[in-house]
């Protein structure tokens, strides 16, 4: 049974003349990574709301169509309900951590819905040291890089033993080390837990390497949906979203008339394929 | 005139005897202070409460916030001395009135400089102070530093766009704070959007039986900090009561204005 | 111009935040300041418009030393936009917020109404002109904020993050805007840690680490140097990495971005020859 399911799915923010998103069709399998990527506005960010009941309980609109998620229809469902089944990292690290100490705001979800003290801080234990902040655990997040503070959100998630995580463009605000840094370690959840990962993400360059699965959205519906060599090509170029360099420097080689083989999407497969050009 | 006199309030979290108190034991203190405050009127006794409070503060470590806390207070003590003088009242006793704001302010300063807003949620919350109210309570504590961020942040945007606040007359002068104010409000309201967005997301308020992994449990140096905080208030009570206080005697009258 | 002597500042009973920079930027150029965060970059192009002042040494702006000015003069020759657009939006209008500036500084009503016509048309915003700019989307509202601050025609222009939270389209737009500021002969200098953005304007880079100036110079240079890349939390461009691994082929240095590889490889390719270190050597 697919992860996330979604049929026709539609949705207008209220007092808005058109839709956000419209007659989204989807299927995520359990334990996929995909990326979710399109240019501003396309529906994106609409569409994750919908998947812990942001939409349509926080934000309020006209919700179309048949949303699944654990094999649970959304409907009627509140977004503390949802909590459970479906994990939401924030771009901005600094409005998602509640408390002055680390280890308190990993718990903090936990103590929410009224987890048992001692259950509570075993998972705890277990979300820093997943996410690499155990050393952290007595800080508070004011005192921590914004990378280290998205692993603290990454782990308050976690913590709730989700089968799902969302991250909505969790590296804008970070610097490119901590943005690799950041996106390994989301890869590294997603393989040993087999935790289900949708990453919104625009910086392709970062996590292509990692994602089996690149699902494209324009003006709110769903425009390319494949994996990542596959999608990279003309269509993706033409609705503007910005491509790894050395997959564009393959399009330029290509027009050029180079019997250029398949799309490469990270650094290591752009050298193998120039190699293979070259020794010919 | 800056955000100097916020400073006083901030939490920074240090080793020291008075950090590890437990914050209702602090609070029981701090209310001693306050109490004595506004009980006595003389001021050989306000300047003993004052003082009083000095070896609290060396022994916390942070004399230096402290002493710039007292220093922000200044304007308005000073005001405080010269508003109860204009209108008729003797030197001593507007020195006195003074007196008490500082002791008072001082009090409030050395407890919000020693408790992190979350040993004070914690508090409250054990308290049975219902969880939404205890966490708005720290919430917006925890958000002062961040707002006062902003808040410069603002300031500095507009004025690299020209605008000078220190010109012109009373009026100009209020209305180059619209351009403050607004940015600042909807940065407010935005971030509060955000923050209950993590919230909601989170499953805040899901059951009513919130459980914590913290609690707090009072020790030793707790309960002797209570047990001397009600002592001394007894000892403040019989001295008021019963003991006459020398008093300071200015010969000198500044001239009625009403 | 716009130069750095021996310059140091810390904020009152805080830590040392820049140590001792020396630095010049001549009018007309285009530079990226670029290091990790806390790293001290914006405290810097804070001290360009008067926002802080040096604590030792000095910043002298067009001749004139920083301490000696008020904001609101510096910032007639110096435009700061900051990274957060929701930090200055406050009019009721599009057009009365690009007014503010112009009305701060004392210009008359025809030239301010001239002006900022203008400019709502140089950055595509004429439709929003008596719009609230707080109904725009994140993306125009930073258009709003950039036009706010062009509108007086600052001879510096400095972006605090311009690229952060923009997606393709709108850093491509971004990027053309830039150069014409460039062509225009205004100073334009960006704060940012977007490698891929600075590898394809190509802009001088001074790279800062810990409050010190570790490097400064051209980007082809600095984006291909691992250590100093290492040191400032940044990666280096998916371009130069490519040509890193093919070093056998030995590239001219300093290929870091998209055109300039591919040019390289047509050629080689055309010949269809590896050139291997000679023979013997």
């Amino acid at each position: 049974m697919p992860a996330i399911v979604a049929t026709d799915l539609s949705f207008t923010y209220a007092g808005a003349d058109k839709a956000s998103m419209e007659s989204v069709n989807l299927s995520i399998e359990k334990g996929e990574f995909v990326v979710l990527t399109g240019p501003s506005g396309c529906g994106k960010t609409t569409f994750c709301r919908c998947l812990n009941g942001l939409i349509p309980n926080f934000y309020a609109g006209d919700l179309q169509g048949k949303l699944k998620v654990d094999d649970v229809d959304i409907k009627g469902k509140s977004t503390a309900e949802l909590a459970t089944h479906v994990g939401f990292v924030f771009q901005n690290p600094e409005n998602q951590l509640f408390s002055l100490s680390v280890e308190r705001d990993v718990a903090f979800g936990l103590e929410n819905v009224g987890t048992p003290r001692k259950e509570a801080l075993k998972r705890v234990e277990w979300a820093m040291e997943a996410t690499g902040i155990l050393n952290l655990r007595n800080k508070a997040p004011y005192e921590l890089s914004g990378g280290q503070q998205q692993r603290a959100a990454i782990a308050g998630v976690l913590a709730m033993r989700p089968s799902i995580i969302v991250l909505d463009e969790p590296t804008s605000f970070l610097d490119p080390k901590s943005a690799e840094e950041i996106v390994a370690v989301i890869a590294t959840l997603n393989q040993e837990l087999k935790l289900t990962t949708l990453l919104v993400e625009h910086r392709l360059d970062v996590v292509s390497k990692y994602a089996n699965r690149v699902i494209v959205m324009d003006r709110g519906q769903i425009a390319l949906d494949g994996p990542p060599s596959e999608i990279y090509g003309d269509n993706a170029r033409l609705i503007g979203i910005g491509l790894p360099k050395v997959t564009m420097l393959f399009h330029l080689l290509r027009r050029d008339g180079f019997p250029v083989g398949k799309n490469p999407t990270t650094v290591d497969q752009a050298t193998e394929e120039l190699r293979r050009l070259l020794n010919e | 005139m800056s955000l100097r006199f916020v400073e006083g309030f901030k939490f920074k979290r240090m080793d020291s005897p008075i950090h590890r108190l437990d914050p209702r034991a602090k609070f029981i203190l701090t209310l001693g202070f306050f109490a004595s405050s506004l009980m006595f009127t003389n001021i050989y006794a306000l300047m003993i409460v004052f003082v009083a409070q000095v070896p609290g503060v060396l022994m916390a470590k942070t004399v230096g916030r402290w002493l710039r806390s007292m220093r922000g207070g200044l304007f308005l003590g000073v005001f405080i001395f010269v508003m109860n003088v204009i209108f008729g009242t003797s030197i001593v006793s507007s020195l006195a009135f003074s007196m008490r704001f500082f002791a008072i302010m001082s009090a409030f300063s050395f407890f919000f400089m020693t408790t992190s807003a979350d040993d004070l949620g914690l508090a409250l919350e054990q308290a049975h102070v219902p969880y939404s109210i205890a966490f708005t309570f720290t919430t917006a504590v925890r958000l002062v530093p961040t707002m006062a961020i902003d808040a410069q942040t603002v300031v500095d945007a507009q004025r690299s766009r020209g605008l000078e606040l220190d010109k012109g007359n009373l009026m100009k002068r209020i209305k180059n704070y619209i351009p403050i104010l607004i940015p600042l409000i909807i940065s407010a309201i935005r971030r509060s959007v955000e923050l209950a967005e993590a919230l909601e997301s989170r499953a805040f308020g899901a059951t009513d039986n919130r459980t914590s992994i913290t609690t707090l449990k009072m020790k030793a140096a707790d309960i002797a900090v209570i047990v001397g905080t009600i002592s001394s208030l007894a000892v403040a009570v019989y001295v008021y009561f019963y003991l006459p206080l020398p008093t300071l005697v200015i010969p000198f009258e500044f001239p009625r204005l009403f | 111009m716009i130069s750095v002597e021996n310059m140091s500042f810390n904020y009152p009973n805080g830590p040392d935040v820049l140590h001792g920079l020396n630095l010049r930027i001549n009018d007309g150029e285009f530079a990226a300041i670029m290091g990790e965060n806390g790293a001290g970059k914006t405290t810097l192009v804070k001290m360009f418009n008067g926002l802080l002042k040096p604590v030792q040494g000095r910043v002298l702006v067009d001749g004139e030393e920083t301490s000696q000015r008020s904001v609101a003069q510096l910032s007639r020759k110096v435009g700061l936009i900051f990274q957060n657009p929701d930090h200055q939006l406050f009019a009721e209008t599009v057009e009365g917020e690009l007014a503010f500036s112009l009305r701060n500084f004392g210009f008359n009503e025809d030239v301010i109404h001239r002006r900022v016509t203008n400019l709502l048309t140089a950055l595509d915003l004429e439709r929003y002109a008596t719009s609230s700019p707080f109904v725009l989307s994140g993306g125009e509202r930073k258009r709003v904020a950039l036009a706010a601050i062009l509108v007086w025609d600052p001879k510096h222009v400095i972006m605090d993050e311009p690229t952060i939270g923009q997606d393709y389209l709108q850093k491509d737009r971004l990027r053309h805007f830039i150069m014409q500021l460039v062509s225009q002969e205004k100073t334009v200098v960006i704060v940012t840690h977007d490698v891929e953005f600075v590898a394809e304007c190509k802009p001088r880079v001074i790279l800062l680490s810990k409050g010190k100036v570790i490097a400064d110079g051209r980007a082809v240079d600095i984006l291909t140097n691992r250590d100093l890349i290492e040191q400032s939390s940044l990666a280096m461009p998916q371009i130069a990495s490519l040509m890193n691994n093919l070093s056998d082929l030995q590239a001219p240095p300093g290929i870091i971005d998209t055109y300039s590889a591919r040019e390289f490889l047509r050629e080689r390719l055309r010949r269809g020859v590896i050139m291997r270190s000679p023979p013997g050597g």
